[in-house]
């Protein structure tokens, strides 16, 4: 077999490995009280009926290992239990909402991912001038301030004082194709806003990192153009940096998302696992959390497997 | 501390500044933390410096309360980041061995998740008190500093003055107090400061999303959910705290670099 393919296969299986592992953090991670989930969730004042009746629903009197296996084999199939708060199917309440948020973060990075490795080879470009020192300042203001906040002060500068586009980002499935992109101009800028000057500075850095080499300048004393040096001879040979870079800020994107759809109101994944954190209502909690993880872990797979398939010497090894 | 670089000494001054307001916040605020003075939302005036809120609390006085509840819990989820992490990162380097295998693989298993997602699953079943806050962010972060300090350790390990030390028969308490501890510092105060500014910024987002500070308390993360409702309205009390979260951040940031630069020209690095 292709040493390649073993890689990849072997990434693969690592990747399962880590979500099988997360699911069982996750789930101890509702444990961990001495007291019981049951206890929590309806508070000191609680009647030992209410209580005992909430634990056989949650199938408290089972043992943890017996609970953590019954929701991991429901989760594979996709059954991700009920409600606590109105009983309804978490699978189908999620799937509406999972897909909005995918639609957000996937604006999102359509904007920031070309905006960003542009940016960074202008900074590479004009390295040590303004245009670079201009970027740094902005990656260090960016990432001082946290996300929400950005999300308002756009809001405060954009919605209310220009009075461009609307503070809240309302979708609903009867809305065209346009009007969502229209609603969710906002929560795009602030992501992007808050993704960009990372994802500027590391491919600014991944790109700098290269331009160290001897082919450069070889390049360079064969008086080829500095962008043409930049985009036939560095950007090629980042690439595998690159995209390790905007997979790790597109996961990051995904966390992002929670907290911008509750400053944005808007119906995602984000928002339902806040609001279920602060009812206490464990299975909902248990579900997003996993179904984060998976992404998240997934995104971190996927930059491993771009970066084994960028490396020449190991698509034809010797 | 002669040649200390101007942006550093803007750093030290602002970071000194707010941990000072912090410290005399009683002395300090013009009105209590609850006291409800004027109406809702007044502009600023000479009587509220920052206007009120949104049921008429002295905004500047909310503010200087709220950052003693910051620092104060940033600062002891940080110190108890800090103690954890090194404390096993050094182990594990020193010791090695499945001990270390252990300890680095549950640290790649708890990265695999979001801090704030984790966070979130754990705070859905405790109590939120302030204990447990500092306890549940305290260790969740304690593994990136796992990471960096055992990656130093590592290095310090292998080094000829550890290996007298070893030869000398001391034990593994003096190896890591003694040897290793006190030249795996510089590199840890520098991530002290960004650790820091990381527990300010991930309070400040729990308290916005209703999972921190509980009212009547307030952090700066709490005053931007209690007012964000005025942003429509043009009322800009909820950006108050952006400022101050901000300005502490990039002051600490400062202070962090300068940190950093200072012993990497210590150990030849160049210029100075």
């Amino acid at each position: 077999m292709h040493p390649v393919i073993l890689l990849i296969a072997q990434r693969i299986a690592l990747g399962l490995l880590l979500l099988l592992a997360s699911s069982a953090l996750i789930f101890a991670g509702t444990q961990i009280l001495p007291g019981d989930v049951a206890q929590a969730i309806l508070g000191q004042s609680a009647t030992p009926e209410a209580l005992e009746n909430l634990r056989r629903d949650l199938g408290l009197n089972d043992p943890a290992l017996t609970r953590y296996f019954n929701w991991l084999f429901g989760a594979i199939q996709g059954d991700l239990g009920t409600a606590l708060t109105n009983g309804k199917d978490i699978a189908e309440s999620m799937g509406y909402r999972l897909k909005n948020t995918l639609f957000l973060a996937a604006c999102a990075a359509i904007v920031s991912v070309p905006l960003a490795i542009f940016l960074g080879l202008l900074a590479v470009r004009y390295h040590g001038r303004w245009p670079d020192k201009a970027i740094s300042g902005v990656t260090l203001a960016s990432i001082s301030v946290p996300e929400f906040l950005i999300g308002y002060i756009v809001v405060y500068f954009i919605a209310v004082k220009l009075g461009m586009f609307s503070p809240l980002a309302m979708v609903n499935d009867s809305m065209s194709f346009w009007d969502k992109l229209n609603a969710v101009a906002l929560p795009v800028l602030v992501l992007t806003l808050v993704v960009l000057a990372h994802m500027m500075r590391m491919t600014r850095a991944a790109i700098l990192n290269v331009m160290q080499s001897a082919y450069i300048e070889t390049a360079e004393l064969k008086g080829l153009s500095s962008f043409k040096i930049i985009y036939r001879h560095a950007f090629p040979n980042a690439i595998a940096p690159i995209v390790n870079v905007v997979m790790l800020n597109l996961a990051y994107l995904v966390v992002g998302v929670v907290v911008i759809e509750v400053v944005f109101v808007y119906p995602g994944m984000g928002q339902y696992l806040v609001d279920h954190v602060s009812k206490r209502d464990v299975p909902v909690v248990q579900a997003c959390g996993l179904i984060f993880a998976a992404v998240y872990i997934g995104m971190n797979m996927i930059a491993d497997i771009v970066s084994i398939l960028a490396n020449p010497r190991l698509r034809h090894p010797k | 501390m002669k040649n200390i670089p101007i942006s550093a000494l803007i750093g030290l001054f602002f970071t000194g500044l707010y941990f000072l307001t912090a410290l005399l916040a009683p002395w300090i605020a013009p009105y209590g933390m609850g006291e409800i003075v004027g109406d809702v939302w007044e502009p600023s005036s000479s009587e509220y410096l920052l206007g009120t809120d949104s049921i008429g609390r002295d905004l500047l006085s909310r503010m200087i309360y709220g950052g003693r509840t910051t620092i104060f819990i940033a600062t002891a989820a940080t110190i108890l980041s800090f103690v954890t992490g090194s404390v096993l990162g050094f182990l594990a380097a020193v010791v090695g061995g499945w001990i270390d295998q252990v300890l680095s693989r549950f640290v790649d298993l708890m990265m695999s998740i979001p801090t704030l997602i984790f966070a979130l699953v754990v705070l859905s079943v405790t109590p939120v008190t302030i204990p447990m806050l500092i306890l549940v962010m305290g260790l969740l972060d304690a593994t990136r500093v796992y990471r960096l300090a055992r990656a130093v350790a590592v290095d310090i390990n292998v080094m000829d003055y550890v290996e007298a030390a070893k030869l000398r028969g001391e034990g593994r308490g003096w190896i890591i107090f003694r040897e290793i501890l006190p030249n795996a510092l510089s590199p840890l105060v520098a991530e002290l400061g960004l650790r820091f500014i990381f527990m300010v910024l991930f309070l400040s987002t729990l308290s916005f999303l209703g999972l921190g500070v509980q009212p009547p308390e307030a952090d700066w993360g709490g005053i931007v959910k209690e007012n964000k409702e005025g942003i429509v309205y043009g009322i800009p009390a909820a950006i108050v705290p952006a400022v101050a979260i901000a300005t502490l951040a990039i002051s600490v940031n400062l202070v962090a670099d300068w940190v950093l630069n200072r012993t990497t020209s210590l150990k030849g690095g160049r210029g100075g």
